[in-house]
């Protein structure tokens, strides 16, 4: 796992409650790892404080798994 | 009409965590008042509170993760957390966990709170001013709400019936008990969760109550004997925290099931001072005007009362609420006991109605009156036992408890024992 994506995890496994092996690439926020729209709200201002990138809401819509957060913050960092 | 009754409690206080042992400690003359460490208190004129006892839950400590998953601690102000534990205590003290449709439609949530989530505002200030609107937390709104206390316990416990809630300062605890009886007695709900609950200890809530002249600043070197009510040398009250939520019941819902019943609530009175938005009326008519509501409601006398749970905050106010209770008892003064747990738990504020209430309940259910610590040199002289230093066995078959909150405020319960 890259740097990124062990920060993104961890930084799920603190806002969620969840055990650390549910937090794999493919894993949806709301629907594998009990995230309701607010706790979505909140981990993506995590993940802005914890990388220096903005986030604009359009593109939050689109952050849905894991994944999807670490492939955005690796393209807004690139 | 309905009649009501009450079927559980729970409570979070500066003597613990949980109803009974706070109670066993009351009546043992213990005190909750300490010196403030987890902030810094060097720059405030008061730096003791009664605080609550954090533990890992055993020997009464009170243990969040008990009653709220880590994760979702972090989304509420503590004032929350301390109502949905106590709303949970009195839930399984009354054996009452709906399950169909109807129990749930059946069962309301009336808890109220004073301030709500003060320390929390004050944080998503300094967020805002330093970091931004972005960095607002979508948890700051609806995790210090006040009426979110009867939002999470009625999600957590699937309680559907109504959902209310109470901000009347020191007086909600009493009103949300008033109010919410009144629901049942309309047929609005069989079952109401109702109490009140606080946590003002922080920064601001000492600063803003000693701006007002409130607290208690001559006794920082010695917290345990700072709050003394009706004592000469009282200088005001001393913070506390926590939650007291009673379950109550209709009569013939309480027992068509079988369930405990602690007491009857017969009478409930209110009445504003219209006179000054901190200080009460000089001549104590607000309070005398709630207490004489209450006991006209309960179709009961002055003469009947054997107990009295007074708001006595340690205050020059004491002796108005005492000269309000003398003008409405005359001749039975003598009969009745009057004590203030102020002087051992300190003043829980929007919770302080519904602690009282439920310790003016256990007097009825022991036959026993809690002390007022601390009354060394009487500052009144009065027929009144204010039962002073020690707790005492005594009859009591009626128990009235006041409440009064700035703004002029005032509420007062009356709860009688339940004969079958």
């Amino acid at each position: 796992m890259s740097d990124i994506a062990e920060r993104v995890k961890k930084i799920v496994i603190d806002h969620l409650g969840v055990d650390a092996d549910k937090v794999v690439e493919g894993a949806s926020f709301i629907d594998d790892l009990g995230a309701d729209s607010l706790d979505t709200v909140e981990l993506v201002m995590a993940f802005e404080e914890e990388f220096g990138v903005e986030i604009p809401d359009d593109a939050a819509d689109s952050i849905l798994t894991v994944g999807d957060a670490v492939k955005f913050i690796e393209k807004a960092q690139a | 009409m309905r009649r009501v009754v009450i079927t559980g409690t729970g409570m979070v206080s500066p003597l613990g965590s949980g109803t009974e042992v706070t109670w066993q400690r009351l009546l043992a003359g213990q005190n909750g008042a300490r010196l403030v460490t987890e902030f810094e208190v060097e720059d405030l004129p008061a730096k003791i509170a009664c605080r609550i006892p954090v533990g890992d839950g055993s020997d009464g400590t009170f243990n969040a993760d008990q009653w709220l998953e880590p994760k979702e601690q972090r989304k509420v102000d503590p004032f929350i957390l301390y109502g949905m534990a106590a709303a949970e205590m009195a839930l399984n003290d009354a054996g009452w966990h709906p399950k169909t449709d109807d129990d749930q439609i059946a069962t309301g949530v009336l808890i109220g709170s004073g301030i709500g989530g003060l320390e929390g505002i004050v944080e998503a200030g300094y967020t805002l001013r330093d970091k931004g609107p972005r960095r607002v937390s979508p948890f700051f709104i609806p995790g210090r709400l006040i009426n979110l206390v009867s939002g999470q316990v009625s999600i957590r416990h699937k309680l559907r019936g109504p959902n209310h809630s109470v901000v009347t300062a020191c007086s909600t605890g009493a009103h949300a008990i008033g109010d919410a009886a009144r629901l049942i007695i309309f047929g609005d709900a069989d079952v109401m969760v109702a109490g009140g609950t606080e946590s003002p200890v922080c920064r601001i809530g000492l600063a803003g109550f000693a701006a007002c002249k409130a607290l208690s600043t001559q006794h920082n070197d010695d917290p345990t004997k700072a709050s003394r009510p009706y004592d000469r040398d009282r200088d005001g009250f001393v913070m506390g925290e926590g939650a007291g939520i009673v379950v109550l019941e209709e009569l013939e819902h309480a027992k068509a099931r079988g369930a405990k019943i602690y007491a009857e609530v017969v009478g409930y009175g209110l009445s504003g001072d219209a006179y000054h938005i901190t200080a009460p009326s000089e001549d104590g008519d607000g309070a005398f005007r709630c207490m004489t509501m209450a006991l006209k409601r309960a179709g009961l006398s002055p003469s009947d009362l054997d107990y009295i749970n007074a708001h006595g905050t340690s205050t020059m106010a004491d002796t108005i609420e005492l000269g309000a209770v003398e003008r409405l008892v005359g001749n039975a003064a003598s009969k009745v006991s009057m004590s203030s747990t102020k002087s051992a738990i300190g003043h829980l504020l929007g919770a302080a109605g519904a602690v009282e209430a439920i310790f003016a309940t256990l007097s009825i259910r022991d036959n026993i009156v809690p002390p007022t610590l601390n009354l060394d040199n009487p500052d009144v002289d009065t027929a009144i036992d204010l039962v002073p230093h020690t707790a005492r066995k005594r009859d009591v078959n009626v128990a009235l408890s006041n409440s009064f909150g700035f703004g002029g405020t005032n509420a007062s319960l009356v709860l009688k024992r339940y004969d079958a």
